[in-house]
């Protein structure tokens, strides 16, 4: 276990990269608005899976990366992310013994929060309330867990990380 | 957070960082630079022959107008001269290309693949063939991010061409739509006006066009008409750029006085915000 700690940590850092150019890549105009929230779904994952290795620092060092990569204020995506990482550390023990389709829903509470958060930033600068489908996004995320987490455990295991 | 949002203290811890996002950006850039790389070497005979044939057809046309423009460019400065003030005409430009790189949906940003090394500053205006477009907002050392004119967040002082009203558009969150809500109900504006860039900001050089005018609405229990005007510049088609240095005429031709940095003729800009004001006041 202790040899075996720092094993798998280029793996966890090249799922984070994807889900950062996921986040910028271009999408045509009427499904841009859907965009999963990608760096927020990694992140739950892993602060699933290896709790003792990816936590709330990690999750403000991918936030602050996508402030700079989306442009928004620096810091923004930074402390809602780091919000998201601390509450899944406080609750991975349930989470993990969860059946999909209850983690799934956690994972929706904690994508809202991650949005709530960073709306709540923008109004507080003074930008306008979005739309309803703001938080489609949310929804998507909720739906498409199943699909991360088998992908994301397979790689783990095929890997051995932990 | 309130750092970045009310003082510029992180301008240059951002542009260090922006640094690290830069091999992500260009590697979500790639697949459609390959791609147009290769729509461009594989294009038949036929196709370039074609695109030539009308490029050239194209810049005959612009030749024959930049040669009226000369002549009245020169009449307009004889005529400034005897007017005794200062006017420039013509201002350094760099073309640069947006890169296809999806930023925050419910902000209108764009990415520009020119940064600080090609001496981009924040506030610079960007124009593209048609129109204004916005401005530069974040600079980094090979990229920079620019708001359009129509996010919520601008607002940008423009006056009807025709008869040279001034007022402010604002963006509105909408790609296509730049709202006036500053013109009184009795002002002489109708579909169709064009609005252009009125200087009076010190941020974008006068005379640029910015939109045209879609809807006029005067609803008497208001004391505001209610505008909406389209913006000429392509904001969500362009691909190619112009970022704009005004006021600084170095590799173009000047008006002999001696006031050459002012983008402005001072009077104009003093007497400026006053006639604002009186405009304003005059509703009913």
């Amino acid at each position: 276990m202790i040899l075996g700690r720092r094993h798998g940590g280029g793996i966890i850092a090249v799922t984070f990269v994807i889900a950062l150019l996921l986040t910028i890549a271009p999408l045509p105009d009427s499904v841009r608005y859907l965009r999963p929230d990608w760096v927020g779904l990694v992140l739950i994952y892993w602060c699933l899976a290896v709790p003792d290795r990816v936590g709330v620092g990690t999750g403000w060092g991918m936030g602050l990366l996508v402030d700079l990569l989306t442009g928004s204020l620096l810091g923004q995506h930074a402390m809602a992310l780091a919000v998201v990482a601390f509450l899944t550390l406080k609750l991975h023990l349930r989470v993990r013994l969860f059946p999909v389709w209850q983690q799934a829903l956690t994972v929706l509470v904690l994508l809202i929060l991650h949005q709530l958060l960073s709306l709540w930033v923008s109004r507080f600068i003074g930008r306008p309330g979005p739309p309803f489908s703001y938080w489609a996004p949310s929804l998507l995320g909720m739906f498409i867990w199943p699909f991360i987490y088998i992908a994301l455990r397979s790689l783990r295991r095929g890997f051995r990380i932990s | 957070m309130m750092m970045d949002h009310r003082q510029n203290h992180i301008d240059s811890l951002r542009a260090g960082l922006s640094l690290l996002v830069y091999p992500l950006q260009l590697a979500v850039e790639m697949p459609g630079a390959v791609s147009e790389w290769f729509r461009e070497s594989l294009a038949t005979r036929r196709q370039l022959q074609e695109e030539n044939a009308s490029l050239r057809t194209q810049m005959l046309m612009l030749k024959a107008r930049g040669q009226k423009l000369q002549a009245l460019e020169t009449e307009n400065i004889r005529l400034r001269e005897l007017l005794d003030s200062a006017f420039m005409i013509g201002e350094r430009v760099l073309v640069a290309e947006l890169m296809s790189v999806d930023l925050d949906p419910y902000k209108h940003q764009v990415l520009i693949n020119k940064g600080e090394l090609d001496k981009i500053y924040p506030g610079q205006p960007i124009l593209d063939a048609d129109g204004v477009m916005g401005q530069v907002v974040h600079v980094g050392p090979y990229t920079s991010t620019a708001i359009l004119i129509t996010d919520t967040s601008h607002a940008l002082p423009v006056q009807v061409n025709r008869n040279g009203i001034r007022t402010i558009a604002l963006g509105s969150g909408t790609i296509n739509r730049l709202e006036l809500p500053y013109i009184p109900n009795n002002a002489d504006i109708q579909p169709g006006d064009l609005l252009v860039t009125s200087g009076l900001g010190g941020r974008f050089p006068p005379g640029y066009p910015v939109a045209v005018v879609q809807g006029v609405q005067h609803d008497p229990g208001r004391s505001f008409a209610a505008v909406v005007a389209t913006p000429s510049a392509k904001l969500n088609r362009s691909r190619e750029i112009l970022l704009v240095w005004p006021g600084d005429t170095s590799t173009l031709e000047t008006s002999s006085t001696g006031q050459t940095e002012a983008p402005l003729p001072p009077e104009e800009q003093l007497v400026a915000p006053e006639e604002a004001a009186a405009t304003t006041e005059e509703n009913p």
